[in-house]
């Protein structure tokens, strides 16, 4: 199974109770990713999370590849 | 020193100006963010922030981009805070120089309004009745473009 790596900000950190971790995963795609992790963790306020892979916006529907760093982007409130 | 960056010490907007001059300018454009006192109704006590910082830069020094090549100014930066700051603290400064003022302030104002809306920085606020929370952005209920979590697990 692919390894990926997860890290997390803010509400998601505070929530998981980490900044990061490895998972082996068989989620193909960013969205099946956060569905795993979702039903592990239950985040909180789900709506309109965006999501990065590599450090670059990526689509929900994006593959993963092994080695791939995923970032769920909860809403923002900078400035 | 890139377009956009993030700063964990004292910001100094003094000092920042001087990113920006330019002999071939004749105007000069700043906007300052404060952390107030109060947010919907609370009193706000100290905050704190957060960023995803490797992409936060990429995207900022985007936004940056767009603005120079938008409203054709000279130059222009963007500095946000980290950590925890208190009431009166600098939390974003933006610079703009431009050969005229026009432009200046509506690369500014596009950089200060694209900054809140698209750079993954989250704020935390600390209230006076000790209570605590991550604030949602002001542009959510409008915000229409890029992928968005639907919640297709249903």
């Amino acid at each position: 199974m692919p390894q990926i790596r997860v890290e997390y900000f803010a509400i998601l950190r505070e929530h998981v109770g980490k900044s990061a971790e490895n998972l082996d995963t068989s989620a193909t795609t960013a969205g099946a990713l956060f569905d795993e992790l979702d039903a592990r963790y239950e985040f909180p306020d789900t709506a309109r999370m965006k999501v990065a892979i590599n450090d670059e916006f990526s689509d929900w529907n994006a593959a993963l590849s092994d080695g791939d760093s995923v970032v769920f982007i909860p809403p923002v409130a900078g400035g | 020193m890139s377009a956009f960056s993030f700063s964990r010490e004292t910001v100094d907007p003094v000092q920042l100006r001087s990113l920006v001059e330019d002999p071939g300018s004749g105007g000069y454009v700043a906007f300052e963010g404060w952390v107030r006192d109060n947010n919907e109704g609370q009193r706000v006590l100290r905050l704190e922030y957060e960023a995803y910082e490797a992409l936060g830069v990429k995207e900022g020094d985007r936004i940056v981009a767009e603005a120079v090549e938008r409203f054709a100014v000279t130059a222009a930066r963007c500095v946000h805070s980290l950590g925890e700051l208190q009431i009166g603290d600098l939390a974003v400064w933006v610079g703009v120089s431009s050969a005229h003022r026009d432009e200046a302030f509506a690369a500014c104002r596009y950089i200060i309004d694209e900054v809140k809306h698209r750079v993954p920085i989250w704020k935390k606020e600390h209230y006076v009745d000790g209570d605590s929370g991550w604030v949602n952005c002001e542009r959510c209920a409008e915000d229409d473009h890029g992928a968005h979590w639907d919640g297709h697990a249903g």
